[in-house]
């Protein structure tokens, strides 16, 4: 490998120059696969993983702690190192721990319930879609559709009442990037207040929600405690709407800028399932994966200490060349199943096939519905997320 | 082919990597962990099993023989 050490590590995160593409400001990364160094916001380097094959192996490698209370854990912004204190549910969980939690969800999210879910999924985006002819052209797409489907999907599968959505919204996203750590913490004793309220509403009800079964099979035999479903019920809940948000906003701005690959897929719609693969190689939208190393670790002929942080740029690593010809291209028909958009190993997206079932019907019944979708102001114009957070549009000003 | 397929029920995690990548071949049980379709304990000659072993995040699927 190169000798990055030498040379100024480059900051991270960064913002991106362009919504879709890992921002310019990691280029050094890109050359200097599979592991260079980055420097935090406090002055701290890390590792960084860049290159396809380490990150696989990496992912799942158990010498690699996910727990954010260790004191060596990297934080990647002045806000996470203020609140890092608490015990994070699945995500910050190694195993045991981890798998005891994950073993009791995964039945909710298996292919064959997602399959069953599809009905209800396209019911949802047909009634927002409805909405948005009846009051447009325009219309502002992240509020009209793209937030509100993975919400409104996310709401009936845990058995959260969406009326109360621009409540956790609004403290989801600031629990996600709000101005400060004390925004960020009083957002989460909101959301703990509203989920501890709920979660003592469903003792004794027949709810078939994920949290009402949780309730009725885990909570009362003592499997869980209060705190612990309070946390997990939050991160099903924030994971399961602001990133498949994202994928919806930022997937459309991506088609609509790519005039050629939208074309092909609107001809050809089987090619969707692969067009949704490809989005998420490309976009890559969860973009700095951060572990510790609990042991030493020889890899890619360097020695990982244990107590060094480590972040894995996804965005960068579903760019590598060497397992993605022309890496930078768009195209429905590379072999793009190997991306790393969900991560890898133990904690590799319990909600993949939902998110994956909920793109699909999203941006296959827009297109549809509104066949000369555009942008409504220049693109270079369309404000996206700061680098720090989860990638996608602010907002999306569209009309047909 | 002659093929051997194991899945380790103790490392799977129910991301469905499988199923998705060789859905002739399996499936996901009702907990949500990896089973091989009734018949299919040879891969079936489906091109699609070695893929599937290698998109598993966590390695619980070992294909043997060839």
């Amino acid at each position: 490998m190169t000798e990055p050490l030498t040379t100024d590590p480059v900051a991270f995160p960064q913002d991106r120059t362009c919504p879709y593409h890992p921002p310019t400001a990691y280029d050094p990364l890109r050359e200097a696969r599979p592991l260079s160094r980055v420097s935090l916001f406090d002055g701290r380097t890390v590792w960084v993983v860049t290159g396809h094959g380490a990150a696989r192996d990496l992912l799942a490698d158990p010498r690699l702690s996910s727990d954010r209370t260790r004191p060596a854990f990297p934080a990647p912004t002045r806000r996470f190192a203020e609140v890092r204190n608490r015990r994070v549910a699945l995500l910050g969980l190694d195993d045991p721990e981890h798998r005891t939690q994950r073993r009791m969800l995964v039945p909710s999210f298996t292919l064959k319930r997602i399959a069953g879910l599809r009905p209800r999924i396209q019911e949802t985006v047909d009634r927002l879609l409805d909405r948005m002819e009846r009051q447009g052209p325009p219309a502002e797409l992240v509020d009209a559709f793209a937030l509100p489907v993975p919400s409104m999907v996310i709401c009936a599968l845990l058995g959260v009442p969406y009326e109360d959505h621009d409540f956790f919204e609004e403290q989801s996203r600031r629990l996600l990037r709000g101005p400060t750590a004390a925004d960020t913490e009083k957002a989460r004793e909101a959301l703990d207040a509203y989920f501890g309220a709920l979660i003592d509403r469903k003792h004794g009800g027949q709810g078939d929600g994920l949290l009402d079964e949780l309730v009725r099979d885990r909570l009362s035999e003592g499997a869980l405690d209060r705190e612990e479903l309070i946390s997990l019920a939050t991160i099903l809940l924030v994971a399961g709407h602001e990133t498949t948000a994202n994928m919806i906003s930022l997937g459309t701005f991506t088609l609509l800028r790519h005039p050629e690959q939208l074309a092909e897929l609107r001809a050809e719609p089987a090619l969707m399932p692969a067009a949704v693969e490809e989005l998420l190689r490309f976009l890559s939208i969860a973009d700095g994966l951060l572990r510790v190393a609990v042991e030493d670790i020889e890899t890619a002929g360097t020695t990982i200490r244990a107590g060094d942080g480590v972040v894995f740029s996804t965005s960068v690593i579903n760019r590598d060349e060497h397992t993605f010809p022309e890496p930078d291209d768009l195209d429905w028909h590379r072999s793009t199943r190997q991306h790393l958009a969900f991560g890898f190993g133990i904690h590799q997206c319990l909600g993949q096939n939902l998110a994956r079932a909920e793109m699909e019907i999203a941006l296959l019944s827009l297109f549809d519905r509104f066949p000369g979708l555009r942008l409504d102001a220049p693109a270079d114009t369309i404000a996206f997320k700061p680098g720090d957070t989860i990638q996608g549009m602010l907002e999306l000003p569209v009309t047909w | 082919m002659n093929i051997e397929i194991s899945i380790d029920k103790n490392v799977c995690i129910g991301a469905g990597q499988c199923a998705l990548a060789a859905p002739n071949v399996f499936t996901q049980d009702d907990d949500g962990f990896s089973e091989l379709l009734p018949g299919r304990e040879d891969g079936g000659g489906d091109p699609m099993v070695r893929e599937a072993a290698r998109a598993c995040p966590v390695g619980a699927i070992t294909v043997t023989g060839t």
